[in-house]
């Protein structure tokens, strides 16, 4: 891998862009590899990338059955924090939040993983105190985090509803300072890129149809493409989990498939500075992306889908949201909706584990969270991989965690999907 | 020579602004059409590279130049001048240029732009350390400079109206096809919407040389009862179960901008037209160029010739319509036909409108002006097939029209999942079949008699789904209908060059996308569509491909070596076009954001002084200040009131649910983890209702007014969630003779607590209240006010007190005779601060403490987990992670010094132990009257057993102040209940 | 997206509760109060991932509050049917006048 400079681009501006070569390969599947990840989406590259480097495999591949990238490694809102609370979420989205701030670097792939910071807005003591009690937790365990006051908030946000008439007025905010937002897409091509480098085989237009089992094991897969041995089976998946696991055997799973929104305004001149979150009348988050579009969701549609397509009653639920907080934002115009397909765990974490089947491993449930934390997801999961048990980090996240009574309910709602 | 008026142009003069300057249009203009008419060439900067741009298309397709309307507020960003409908009084400007339009610091970034080649950025700006220090410094002059349009940060001032609408055909598209299906579903007796998103109806027959024909026809449509033409209406997206997104324009003076039709079609019919599409060729962005489709609509339907030289560069036959046009306007037409033979009926035709045809000539570069660049001239070469060609001599022309083929707007039937496919006969994706039906351009049918059959088989087709016609089937028009082939022309590049290099050629020119930049996507890996398209961000400005998406495509596919006999379909994603975001929130934003719920008390309570607090969407009486009170003050008054004589407040907001029938008790009894089976009549008794997983749902209390009658009152934040828990267990356990009903809005209730609240209830009900006749947790029904009440003696505060609940209607009679009564008493209401001093000294909990997190153990509760009976929540209750020894526990906790504040959400750590996240967390306090200092609750692994009289740090970096508190039990006043009983 | 409920005719889907799978059958929901802590574990956490058509629970919370069994498709978002959940509520709607 030739690495990108500054230098380079000059240099290549000044010769037709001649010395550019691809960025990752292509490959055509061989009949066998060490282990075969299945899903080329953030998740997947990320954990072959890791695999290479930290567990010095060489036989690795992902397999995808599309393009590298198209699923919801293409579709989030793209926002990186670690706000979490619970014992094994706290510790896991800090280790992910700082293999962000050095990720770009590593993988020579500028990711514009940007800190500008995410606010979530205040505007009750109740929540005031719930939050106080999940920042302290931050500080206390190494992250940062502080409280702002109404006025500190007014002049880091003007836009916002500053009025009477509001009709929740905004009373302050917590601010995590290191987190931003980053650009999806790069996150993706910078660990293909990286994962080529090492020796990892990307293989796209490879739908795994099916698995290769020896005595209780599985110990392959069969593809669009043929089938490929191989001695570890990883499955990242997210929004088909369930169908794939159906094939593995992995039976019911502790998961719902539905489907999530976003939406992005026309480019404007920057306006919105930071990330901006609130809980009030359910979830709403927003940033403006580099290009100028304001990107923001809510919550999910509320029924499991399979199908990349939103309602539009949605788009009145998240829109009211918007204008209320961002008055301003009535005027802006929407440019593009999608929607993505998504994993909802019954309690709002996510799995990183082995799997009662040898040779089979789980990585799913990341509801509206999984962008955010692709780089310590490959982490751990190549770990639980090469281990073949989980790392201290993932440790949380495992599937018997319900039988047990072991739940990470971050949002404390219970096993009710939606309401995470 | 730019732009003007043709003469015969008679419409009344409409003024506005443009770059602050008082220019005059015409009545039915476009704001496009009226630059041009004004001589307007150059109308903004591109986004990227500052390129000058002008008008370059006549709809939503417009990739030239966006512009900036209105002033403060009001202003709007980055509208096309091609749709923005002209208004006397209209203040547009330029975008995307500083200082001005004409000299632009930005434009050095076209000296640049080699560099700034596809994903150029994904390359550098990261610096040598290992944080974001250098990209967040690079950053922020990126983001200055990105962005288009300014958008105001202030307050929308207009309001946006939001209507459900029902239609049995909604028609998109008001052209020859559209209008023709709209009269044969019309005749069949449906009901037709016609929705068309420009402000004339008529879509290509606007341009028509009489415009009286369409005058009649839409005369003729808008009489039948059974049909609404709406105008300003576009129709931005197809949703499940025939719902359609419509946005409308309501004209100026209207008490709306724009309104949200959420339509519910049973039937759809795509008339949405096609747009015309360019090729790519050198410099093909100057202020000048544009389609020849576009050239002809400015003439033909707004009498404006864009400039008296024109040269038209055509690959397929439409643009002869438009050379012939022009000619005829009077202008002087070169026509190019990049096919090497011209059609013969056409050509004819063209020459004898005065144009001076060259069969087999194509565009290579353009030239223009040195100081603004718009387009003075180009460099034209014979076409040697596959769109090469070299410079051989130039044309002077102000006007380049290009038009390289039609892609009809199937945006409506790829929402609908009616997969597009590629004819490469016509070059153009062609729309899917389904549900939804396609007729006219927007089904690749070119000529208008051909759209308007295809109109009217559309209709037809819509009319027999619906039952609505026996007749049969229409034969449609067959896609096509030119007299020649088109070229498949995607792209002029001078031969033997694989790049254009210098002369920029442009496949997306709102993004400053080139063919180039297509190129080296796939160099470097990036060769499937979806693939290229996010690394150049091709089709992702705000005309969301319209212009250049199908030219990236071909580009792309040439480049891979596979031509274009078969293109990938793209996808479309709402809304076809940019929509004001605030069409979807309609009435509920701002105070109107969610509903006000507000008591029955309320109005007295305002009266009173209160000062509210949202709880929910409730507003509850939060404190009742005195003069030169604040809340502590207030509420600590408050909460000694109530100590020393009594208080009234308003307890409406609970949740109330009855439960009646023969086994309702036998219900309950399973959903309380506590026994509720063996409750007396007329007693009360407080529960724990769990959730499925053993967690606490909610506490609340159980009345049993009689055998088969219970209510059921629960805390105001879980009203909702136990109301619909119990609706639930109704419906699992249908063998269970009970009803559950939730009537929180149907009783309103006042609490009287303190130790001259029987006071207060005997002179309300008159009644015998005594301890004999209501005992603690007796519950009786009689007369307060004389109205009926239910009233209940129950205690949140650890006095005597009574909740009395009364009908709505009593409300006011209720409130004025029980604060005349406390008054008499020396006490007066209190509010929702007070009422939480007083159960924290009692250690009683709330949604802080029950906050879907804990057990009945955590809580300090495991008796009140029945060990007898079964409920709902004990299996999944008895897991291990669910009785773990070391789950914290509720506590109490005093201040050391008595003076010290500790906040909600600190963090308890054993003393000496002080890092990490300790053992549990504060989760109430209270300035307490009583005690005289601030208390709290909390919880800490094992509970007061382990940590009672011991000391703990309550750890609070985000207020920055740590307080030592001792633990204890979480009750601090009167622990054996005497006040209760007293 | 619309719901056709039985009782109030069709309506946005806004109005409507996704409550969960659906068996068929209300007493069946849920293992008995007395049942293990293992079938709880299934009843309340563990789904099956029907991609294409699927019985489903919702409830009609924000009109007439009636259960209903729905047949519908997560692939197409089609609706196939919708009826009562609760038998009690379809006969009482058959014994309608």
């Amino acid at each position: 891998m030739r690495p990108y400079s500054a230098l380079d681009v000059l240099w290549n501006g000044l010769t037709g862009q001649r010395g550019w070569t691809r960025a990752w390969r292509d490959r055509a599947p061989r009949p066998a590899y060490d282990v075969v990840i299945v899903g080329g989406g953030g998740h997947g590259l990320a954990t072959a990338y890791y695999l290479a480097r930290n567990h010095g495999l060489r036989r690795v591949a992902v397999l995808e059955r599309g393009l590298i990238g198209q699923g919801n490694a293409g579709r989030n809102t793209t926002i990186v924090r670690s706000n979490y609370m619970l014992p094994g979420n706290r510790e896991f989205y800090e280790h992910t939040l700082k293999l962000w701030e050095g990720l770009s670097q590593e993988l020579n792939y500028n990711l514009m993983f940007s800190q500008r910071g995410h606010l979530a807005l205040s505007f009750d003591p109740g929540f005031r105190d719930a939050f106080a009690r999940r920042y302290n937790t931050m500080r206390m365990t190494g992250a940062d985090g502080r409280w702002l006051s109404r006025s500190e908030v007014q002049a880091r946000a003007p836009y916002l509803d500053w009025s009477q008439s509001a009709r929740f007025p905004i009373e302050g905010g917590f601010l995590q300072q290191r987190a931003g937002t980053a650009r999806h897409d790069a996150l993706v091509w910078g660990f293909a890129r990286a994962a080529d480098a090492r020796g990892v085989h990307i293989v796209q237009n490879c739908e795994v149809t099916g698995f290769l089992r020896e005595g209780g094991a599985i110990v392959g897969v069969e593809t669009s493409r043929g089938e490929i041995r191989a001695e570890k089976v990883a499955l990242a998946v997210a929004g088909s989990t369930g169908p794939l696991a159906a094939k593995a055997g992995l039976g019911k799973l502790p998961l719902e498939t539905h489907k999530l929104q976003a939406f992005v305004t026309e480019p404007l001149k920057p306006i919105v500075h930071q990330v901006i979150s609130s809980a009030r009348q359910g979830l709403f988050y927003m940033s403006q992306s580099d290009k100028g579009g304001v990107v923001f969701g809510g919550e999910i549609d509320g029924h499991p889908s399979y199908a990349q397509r939103g309602g539009l009653e949605t788009y009145s639920e998240v829109m009211s949201k918007a204008v209320s907080l961002a008055p301003f934002l009535a005027r802006t115009r929407l440019l593009r909706q999608w929607a993505g397909v998504v994993d909802m765990s019954m309690d709002g974490s996510p799995f990183i584990t082995p799997t009662p089947i040898p040779g089979l491993y789980f990585n799913a449930g990341w509801n509206y969270g999984g962008f955010k934390a692709t780089p310590a997801s490959g982490w751990c999961y190549a770990h639980t991989i090469a281990h073949d048990a989980p790392h201290e980090l993932n440790a949380a996240f495992s599937l018997d965690r319900f039988a047990r009574g072991r739940e990470l309910d971050e949002e404390a709602a219970g096993p009710v999907p939606r309401l995470h | 020579m730019s732009g003007f008026r043709l003469r015969g142009h008679a419409a009344p003069l409409v003024p506005f602004t443009w770059q602050g300057r008082a220019m005059l249009g015409a009545q039915g203009d476009t704001l496009a059409a009226a630059l041009l008419a004004n001589g307007v060439r150059t109308v903004g900067r591109s986004f990227k590279h500052h390129r000058p741009r002008g008008i370059m298309a006549a709809g939503e397709e417009e990739a030239g130049a966006l512009v900036t309307l209105g002033e403060g507020a009001r202003t709007t960003p980055n509208l096309k001048p091609s749709v923005v409908e002209l208004e006397a009084g209209l203040v547009a400007r330029a975008q995307n240029c500083w200082p001005s339009l004409r000299f632009d610091l930005g434009a050095v970034n076209d000296r640049l732009s080699p560099l700034f080649a596809a994903g150029f950025y994904y390359k550098t700006f990261m610096g040598p350390f290992a944080d974001t220090r250098i990209w967040m410094a690079c950053e922020r002059l990126i983001r200055r400079a990105a962005g288009m349009g300014a958008a105001s940060p202030l307050p929308d001032p207009d309001l946006y109206d939001r209507v459900h609408g029902h239609c049995d055909v909604l028609v998109a598209g008001s052209g020859p096809a559209g209008l023709a299906a709209a009269r044969e579903a019309a005749d069949a007796g449906l009901d037709v919407v016609v929705a068309e998103a420009d402000f004339a109806l008529g879509g290509d027959r606007l341009s028509d040389r009489d415009p009286q024909e369409l005058a009649a026809a839409l005369a003729e449509l808008d009489a039948l009862p059974n049909v609404r033409l709406m105008a300003r209406t576009m129709v931005f997206g197809l949703y499940d179960h025939g719902v359609a997104g419509l946005v409308e324009r309501l004209p100026a003076g209207a008490p709306w901008r724009e309104r949200l039709h959420v339509m519910h079609a049973r039937k759809v019919v795509a008339a949405t037209g096609a747009l015309q599409r360019g090729f790519v060729f050198g410099d093909n962005d100057r202020p000048g160029v544009m389609s020849a489709a576009a050239a002809r609509t400015y003439v033909r339907r707004f009498g404006v010739a864009p400039a008296r030289e024109v040269v038209v560069a055509g690959a397929e036959d439409s643009a002869y319509a438009a050379s012939i046009a022009l000619a005829q306007a009077g202008l002087d037409v070169i026509h190019l036909d990049a096919r090497e033979a011209a059609p013969p009926a056409l050509a004819e035709r063209a020459r004898a409108a005065g144009v001076d045809l060259r069969p087999g000539w194509v565009p290579v570069r353009t030239q223009g002006h040195a100081l603004g660049g718009e387009l003075r001239g180009l460099s034209v070469g014979r076409h040697l097939g596959d769109g090469r060609a070299r410079a051989e001599t130039r044309l002077p022309a102000e006007i380049l029209a290009v038009s390289g083929g039609w892609s009809p707007s199937i945006h409506l039937t790829t929402q609908a999942r009616q997969k597009p496919a590629w004819s490469a006969e016509l070059g153009c994706f062609l729309p899917g079949e389904g549900e939804v039906l396609s007729c006219g351009a927007a089904a690749g049918v070119w000529s208008r008699e051909g759209a308007e059959t295809s109109g009217r088989a559309a209709g037809r087709l819509a009319a027999i789904a619906l039952k609505a016609t026996r007749r049969r089937p229409l034969k449609d028009a067959d896609p096509g209908g030119d007299e020649a082939p088109p070229a498949a022309l995607w792209e002029v590049r001078p031969a033997g060059r694989a790049f254009h290099g210098a002369g920029k050629a442009y496949v997306d020119p709102l993004h400053d996308v080139t063919a180039d930049d297509v190129r080296l996507a796939r160099q470097e890996g990036f060769e499937a569509p979806e693939h290229m398209k996010r690394y150049t961000t091709l089709g992702m400005a705000p005309d969301q491909g319209k212009a250049g998406g199908v030219i990236g495509l071909a580009v792309l596919a040439v480049a891979r070596g596979e031509g274009t006999g078969s293109l990938a379909p793209t996808t479309f994603r709402p809304p076809y076009a940019p929509v004001s975001m605030g069409i979807f929130a309609g009435p509920d934003r701002g105070p109107g954001w969610a509903p006000v719920r507000r008591t029955p008390f309320h109005a007295q309570a305002e009266a009173a002084g209160a000062v509210f607090v949202d709880a929910g969407l409730w507003k509850r009486a939060w404190f009742f200040p005195r003069p030169g009170e604040d809340l502590t003050a207030a509420s600590m008054r408050e909460a000694a009131m109530v100590r020393a004589t009594v208080g009234v407040a308003d307890v409406s907001t609970l949740g109330k649910v009855e439960v009646q029938g023969r086994d309702a008790a036998a219900f309950l009894d399973r959903i309380f983890a506590n026994p509720m089976a063996n409750l007396p009549v007329g007693r009360a008794r407080y529960g724990l209702l769990l959730r499925e997983d053993g967690i606490v749902l909610d506490d609340g209390t159980v009345w049993r007014l009689a055998g088969d009658r219970f209510l059921v009152t629960c805390t105001t934040a879980h009203a909702a969630t136990t109301a619909e828990h119990l609706a639930r267990w109704r419906f699992r356990w249908p063998e269970l003779d009970a009803t559950v009903d939730e009537t929180t809005e149907a009783w309103c209730g006042l609490a009287l607590a303190g130790p001259r609240s029987r006071a207060v209830l005997e002179a309300l009900t008159g009644a015998d209240v005594s301890d004999a006749a209501l005992p603690h947790l007796g519950v009786r029904e009689i007369e307060a006010t004389g109205a009926p009440a239910r009233v209940a003696r129950l205690s949140f505060s650890g006095e005597r007190a009574y909740e009395v609940m009364v009908r709505p209607e009593a409300a006011a009679a209720l409130w004025q005779a029980a604060l005349a009564a406390a008054g008499a008493e020396g006490g007066g209401p209190y509010g929702l601060e007070a009422l939480d001093i007083l159960r924290v000294e009692k250690g009683h909990v709330t949604g802080r403490e029950i906050d879907g997190r804990v057990t009945p153990g955590d809580l300090g509760m495991p008796g009140m987990a029945s060990r007898a009976k079964d409920y709902v929540g004990r299996a999944l209750m008895e897991r291990e992670g669910l009785l773990d020894p070391a789950r914290p526990v509720l506590i109490g906790l005093r201040p050391v010094e008595p003076g010290a504040k500790v906040a909600g959400g600190a963090l308890l750590h054993p003393l000496g132990a002080e890092t990490g996240r300790g053992i549990g967390h504060v989760s109430s306090v209270a300035d307490s009257p009583a005690l005289g200092m601030r208390i709290a609750l909390g919880f800490a692994a094992g509970g007061p057993a382990r940590w009672d009289g011991k000391l703990l740090m309550a750890k609070d970096p985000i207020s920055g102040r740590d307080v030592k508190m001792r633990a204890g039990p979480p009750c601090f006043l009167d622990p054996w209940g005497e006040r209760l009983h007293g | 997206m619309r719901l056709t409920c039985p009782f109030c005719g069709p309506r946005d889907v806004a109005e409507f509760v996704y409550e969960g799978p659906f068996s068929g059958a209300p007493q069946t929901e849920r293992p008995a109060l007395s049942a293990a802590p293992a079938a709880w574990v299934e009843a309340v956490f563990l789904r099956d991932q029907p991609r294409g058509e699927t019985r489903e629970l919702w409830r009609h919370l924000h009109g007439c509050g009636c259960f209903l069994d729905v047949l519908r498709d997560t692939l197409t978002h089609e609706v196939r049917a919708v009826a009562f959940a609760d038998p009690a509520d379809a006969a009482a709607m058959r014994a309608k006048p």
